[in-house]
């Protein structure tokens, strides 16, 4: 035990004499936490827009004014003769937008006119939401300008965020990626790490068994990797407001479940990668990527085809990000989160035995 | 020059006889570009919708028989609001649609009015849900009041407003063609920054450096030999890239080829540069690790890839200017996207150009020989 104390001291050492290995572990979840919260705005706002008016009527006029008071639009002057195309490749205007002629006359007499509304489809979420954010505005004034029968009432009511606020997206999401990569990549690193130095041998030899060798290279970051949950749960709930509805000692104990499968997971990964290189690239490839694409943290997993939809099933930032979003945002109990906590640790294990069958006690 | 010649092929050695590494270097792209560009969609394809209709009416009858017709929908029955509100807790429903006691009584009196309630918990998935369904009953709606009230159909919806939507350079809003480019970019970047810190470091710490050192090589010729391979490498990542989503997903590049491939190459001029300069910050590969991944993780982020840099707050966009990736996200889609040339993006070309100097040149002037 004496000789285990001593070997897990040496371990934090490693770790701590290192200025840039603690500007790593605790710079990036801060850094990603604050762009997501600060830089990353999915809003439109100044939306550049050209505005052709073949009608000139008194109808067309009054929306123009509208959107030019409106401080969403920025109403670029119509008098430009180069075509549409040029000046989206330019990247001076980000929408057009088509009066047909006669379009007070059509509307109010003959009962059906039509707009146009031209946007940039390269990026296709801006244009979606300036096109939505626009037909709005247009179908608001006519409908106000002729009130009928046929305007619905739909009581939507939003549940647990009331504000659509996305911090409630990012903070989760943010801790699944961070506890994910950095668990699995620091130690699959610093294992390969003393197999490419030769270091290894050395311990080997020592009277310490290998269990004793990976639990000591594991446990100073299990503990690094839960002041770092901890952290980004202080930031999401004081900087962001994200509540904790839910068992905050249930909270913890997801996490340390979750920081356990992933460190398991960078074992098993040092068992396979002969150098720290192609630790590094499988980390980097085989995690990072596919971590935020496919965990639902960015992109919606019921949209997906289905086949990733399969592969995504196999990501445990999945359900990981379930578990919290369900005990932070609404508040539940383990019945609600069972299924996914037993993935997780199906996982752990599973990753387990792996690295233990693999794990060479003996060198080439 | 015989020197040169002699580095470059010395690390071509090198990196084809790592059996693991070459398929690290080739495979996972492939992979990545074939798996993950179908993952990246922001729209919706699939709607839970709980519905709760405690009195049923031909009225709703009709309206939910539609929602079960539409394949975006899947329908679940409830009795009660609230077991339908415990289902948000484990995620089974996006939506519940609540239809009032009387419901035609009330289409009388008040108009139409039903409730929705909505697990916002995603924001931007929840907001487009409530959207389409809104849409989906705005087509049953006159419908609906036509049967229920006996009224003709022009005194219910008086006139119509088309919005026809058109989307130029991508018709079909096809997200597959705007996360193709960003995924090449990061590809690129990742081949080009991080393979090369790491190469140079690795010979730091396993030692071999010291014997480049004392040899006559220039440090200048030694750096060039270091880069070129992976320029070439990363050039090659980037038309296998390509190729792979000419082949999986029909994308051609719309604007000129050549040029393409002139900005890429000056891009990983600067690429490599970084990647030199970080290597001169780190004595093992574990250092160049974090010190990479941390940069590049915040150029990812705020590259644009997956929101648009222009809405962006302006400290950011401006700080986005030294942010390597937004420059090259930017171009890439437009050349590849809209059909841009050389001469429509020659300001970022020249930019990057200048930049890649100056990276370079710091990263040389760093770098020592005698270095311990």
């Amino acid at each position: 035990m004496r000789r285990f104390i001593g070997f897990l001291k040496k371990e934090f050492l490693h770790i701590f004499r290192d200025s840039r290995t603690l500007v790593f572990l605790f710079g990036i979840p801060v850094a990603q936490l604050l762009i997501f919260g600060f830089v990353i705005v999915n809003d439109i706002n100044n939306i550049d827009v050209l505005i052709v008016d073949h009608s000139g009527d008194e109808v067309t006029q009054e929306i123009i004014q509208k959107l030019s008071g409106n401080p969403y639009f920025h109403i670029i002057s119509s008098q430009n003769t180069e075509p549409y195309e040029d000046l989206f490749k330019k990247g001076t205007i980000q929408e057009v937008i088509v009066f047909e002629n006669n379009l007070s006359r059509k509307y109010f007499i003959e009962n059906t006119a039509s707009v146009q509304l031209l946007a940039d489809g390269s990026e296709p979420n801006k244009a979606h939401l300036i096109v939505n954010y626009t037909q709005g505005v247009l179908q608001n004034y006519f409908s106000k300008a002729n009130p009928d029968y046929s305007n619905p009432n739909f009581n939507v009511r939003m549940f647990f965020n009331e504000e659509l606020r996305s911090p409630y997206v990012f903070v989760p999401g943010t801790m699944a990626l961070i506890l994910m990569l950095i668990s699995a990549m620091m130690t699959s690193i610093s294992i390969t790490r003393e197999k490419e130095m030769g270091s290894m041998e050395i311990l080997l030899a020592s009277p310490m068994r290998p269990v004793q060798i990976i639990a000591g290279k594991v446990l100073p970051y299990l503990f690094l990797s839960v002041i770092n949950a901890g952290i980004i749960i202080c930031l999401g709930y004081y900087v962001f407001q994200v509540p904790i509805e839910g068992s905050l000692i249930l909270l913890m104990a997801e996490s340390i479940l979750f920081i356990a499968m992933a460190l398991a997971l960078g074992i098993m990964i040092s068992a396979i990668s002969p150098n720290q290189m192609v630790a590094m690239m499988i980390s980097m490839f085989a995690l990072m990527m596919p971590t935020m694409l496919l965990s639902g943290f960015i992109f919606p997993i019921d949209s997906m085809p289905v086949l990733l939809q399969w592969i995504s099933a196999f990501m445990p930032p999945r359900w990981f990000i379930l578990i919290l979003k369900r005990i932070m945002l609404k508040g539940v109990n383990f019945t609600y989160i069972w299924k996914e906590t037993a993935i997780i640790a199906g996982m752990f294990i599973f990753f387990l035995m792996v690295s233990i069958r693999k794990f060479k006690i003996r060198l080439e | 020059m015989r020197q040169l010649i002699t580095l470059i092929q010395k690390e071509f050695i090198q990196i084809f006889r790592n059996r693991t590494m070459l398929p690290i270097i080739f495979l996972m792209p492939l992979i990545q570009m074939a798996v993950l560009v179908f993952a990246a969609t922001f729209d919706l394809k699939h709607i839970d919708v709980a519905v709760v209709d405690p009195k049923p009416t031909q009225s709703s009858r009709r309206i939910i028989a539609s929602l079960q017709g539409n394949p975006l929908y899947s329908v679940n029955r409830y009795t009660g609001v609230t077991d339908a509100e415990k289902s948000f807790l484990s995620d089974e429903n996006d939506l519940i649609l609540v239809f009032p006691t009387h419901f035609e009584k009330k289409i009388l009196h008040d108009g139409f009015e039903v409730q929705i309630l909505v697990d916002a918990v995603d924001s931007r998935s929840a907001q487009l849900a409530v959207a389409y369904l809104q849409e989906t009953l705005m087509n049953q709606i006159p419908g609906i009041l036509m049967n229920v009230s006996g009224l003709s159909e022009r005194s219910i919806q008086k006139a119509r407003l088309h919005v026809i939507p058109r989307y130029l350079f991508n018709p079909e809003l096809d997200y597959k063609q705007y996360m193709f480019p960003g995924l090449l970019v990061v590809l690129t970047s990742a081949v080009g920054i991080f393979l090369t810190a790491f190469n140079i470091v690795r010979e730091k710490e396993v030692g071999t450096i010291e014997q480049v050192n004392v040899s006559p090589i220039h440090k200048t010729v030694f750096i060039v030999g270091k880069l070129i391979p992976f320029w070439i490498i990363a050039m090659f990542e980037m038309a296998f890239g390509l190729l792979i989503g000419h082949l999986f997903y029909n994308i051609t590049v719309a604007g000129p080829l050549g040029d393409l491939f002139i900005f890429t190459g000056a891009y990983l001029l600067l690429g490599l540069g970084l990647g030199l300069l970080i290597s001169t910050f780190a004595h093992t590969q574990q250092q160049v690790m974090f010190l990479s991944w941390f940069f590049m993780m915040i150029f990812i982020l705020m590259s644009g890839i997956f929101t648009s840099t222009d809405s962006m707050p302006l400290w950011a966009q401006k700080a986005n200017i030294l942010n390597p990736m937004a420059h090259f996200m930017k171009v890439i889609r437009m050349i590849i996207l809209k059909g841009s040339s050389l001469s429509d993006v020659i300001r970022p070309f020249l930019f990057i150009i200048s930049y890649a100097f100056i990276v370079l040149l710091t990263a040389i002037i760093r770098y020592r020989k005698n270095e311990i």
